[in-house]
């Protein structure tokens, strides 16, 4: 219960700063320095969000798929690919700088590669939220498997355990922090990626959608596009939270005892 | 009957000799203990019988049988107790039985019971983070229980995060178990009056090479030590060991 109170309290700052942010927003609007079609003002927003509610869901579900199947096979790769890394050094050797390389190709300048090499449809959308969400998953897991206490090793080596042992009872479980830690970014990079792979080309999504409301310069709707798709990030990496909070019960048991002790 | 004996055992470190030509023997159901300063190599002998180390030179015989860096055959309590932070108490202690191929309910049913004979009552379900130091060290000596079915079990520092009172109380019940188990059991320690009050022979440990110095042998019998640390014979043990340790 003190916990529980501990974390609202440790909340108010931030709804503050959000709260001032709005204030001044809706301020500068209602001054009249900024004319409303450029910037539209919080209750303008607030109203097409509303009015456009049906629209948004239509649309919000397309990325949300691509998001979400992009995501399923980031992961898949990532632990594939981690986990093969970790086993073979001179793999790691021969792929890392090759991973991060692939990182410092911008996002915006292959996605009109892709779709021309795979069409309108979601393929190059997925591709792209594999290629953006797969890193961060990657590195969280390589930097896992090599946090694992050596004697651990040692302990289970000298039980007589085997290599797929030692990875499900030790490896895999130490690592499992750092994935979740690399899951979150890569949670919030989904939707965006599948958004920004929507502007160049497609029929349905949010960025499709976004580039619709841009031509007709509704500010309004535009401004609903993107806190709709801030606010489907935010649940996203709450879900991962809450997935990991599931999943490592220890976790929990440990920052009880913290609290009791201090 | 011989359990356990090293050969002749030598182990260095990028050239630098750890330990040296050592060869020690443990016999069916004794308790044998490893006592020496800081550094002198303990651990590293107990890594190269377990088998996780491979010795420069030298060999490992359980019960006549060629061990050397052939982990799994005997039991081994390493000096931190490395309870794994993701497993409950009772799937941490019950891990020897699983690795061995037992499914996870069956070998949590062959644990359970034991908790209560090794003062752990009441904590199969916790996770080791809510446990004390004590409690830790005492699972980890279940764990390295239930895996000692080659029957020779290796302990370092088992003893070491328990208070003065505690240990009294934990060397009786140690005692009690090891003869109902039937165990042989080489421990390390830094505690003298431990290593007399609890085992049937000391061997002693001197650094830089570690090497064995001296083999002292307790003869009273174990099961006949209440009070024993208040005796003449107690202190006369406790006099050639301190001699030893410093090296006259
Ligand atoms: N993997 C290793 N690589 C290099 N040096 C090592 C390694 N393991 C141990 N040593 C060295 O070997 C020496 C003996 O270490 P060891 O841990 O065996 O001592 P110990 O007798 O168990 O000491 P303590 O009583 O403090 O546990 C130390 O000087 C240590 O630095
Ligand atoms: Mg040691």
């Amino acid at each position: 219960m003190k916990e529980r109170s501990e974390n609202i309290t440790s909340k108010v700052p931030a709804v503050i700063a959000l709260a001032l942010i709005l204030l001044l927003w809706w301020g500068l609007c209602a001054s009249g320095m900024i004319p409303s079609y450029m910037l539209p003002s919080p209750a303008d927003v607030v109203r097409a969000f509303i009015g456009d509610f049906p629209n948004l869901m239509y649309h919000a579900k397309t990325s949300l798929q691509e998001a979400a199947y992009g995501l399923v096979i980031g992961i898949g790769l990532a632990f594939v690919i981690a986990t093969v890394m970790d086993r073979f050094r001179w793999l790691d050797q021969a792929l890392s700088p090759i991973l991060v390389i692939t990182q410092t190709i911008p996002t915006i300048a292959i996605a009109p590669l892709l779709v021309l090499w795979m069409g309108f449809g979601m393929a190059p959308k997925i591709t792209l939220v594999v290629i953006t969400t797969f890193f961060p998953i990657a590195v969280g897991l390589l930097e896992g498997y090599r946090s694992v206490d050596p004697d651990e090793i040692s302990l289970m080596r000298a039980m007589g355990a085997d290599r797929y042992q030692i990875f499900r009872f030790v490896k895999f479980p130490s690592a499992l922090p750092h994935f979740f830690s690399g899951l979150k970014i890569s949670a919030s990079y989904a939707v965006v990626g599948a958004v920004i792979s929507e502007w160049l080309g497609g029929f349905e999504g949010l960025g499709v959608y976004m580039t619709r409301v841009k031509k007709a310069y509704a500010f309004d709707r535009m401004f609903a596009v993107i806190i709709l798709i801030v606010i489907i990030s935010l649940l996203l990496m709450a879900l991962v939270d809450l997935i990991r909070t599931v999943s490592m019960p220890w976790t929990e048991v440990k920052a009880e005892h913290r609290n009791e002790r201090t | 009957m011989e359990a356990l004996s090293t050969q002749h055992i030598t182990k260095s470190f990028s050239g630098r000799v750890i330990i040296e030509d050592i060869s020690i023997r443990l016999m069916e159901n004794e308790l044998v203990s490893l006592l020496g300063v800081s550094g002198s190599g303990k651990t590293t002998l107990f890594n190269v019988i377990s088998g996780i180390l491979q010795p420069d030179s030298g060999q490992v015989l359980l019960r006549g049988e060629d061990v050397t860096g052939h982990p799994g055959k005997i039991s081994y309590m390493l000096q931190k107790d490395l309870l794994l932070e993701h497993m409950k108490v009772i799937d941490n202690v019950s891990l020897p039985l699983r690795l061995n191929g037992i499914s996870k309910k069956e070998a949590r049913m062959r644990t359970g019971p034991l908790f209560e004979e090794f003062g752990l009552k009441g904590t199969q379900e916790l996770y080791p983070a809510a446990m004390s130091g004590g409690m830790r060290q005492r699972a980890a000596l279940l764990r390295t229980y239930l895996g000692s079915q080659g029957g020779v079990a290796l302990l370092d520092e088992p003893f070491s995060a328990l208070d003065t009172i505690t240990k009294g109380q934990i060397h009786t019940w140690y005692l009690d178990i090891m003869e109902k188990i039937d165990l042989s059991t080489i421990f390390i320690t830094h505690d003298i009056d431990e290593a007399i009050l609890l085992s049937n022979r000391i061997y002693i440990m001197t650094g830089a090479p570690g090497q064995i110095k001296d083999e002292i042998v307790i003869d009273r019998p174990r099961n006949d030590r209440k009070e024993f640390n208040l005796t003449e014979e107690f202190l006369s043990c406790k006099r050639k060991v301190l001699k030893t340790l410093e090296g006259k």
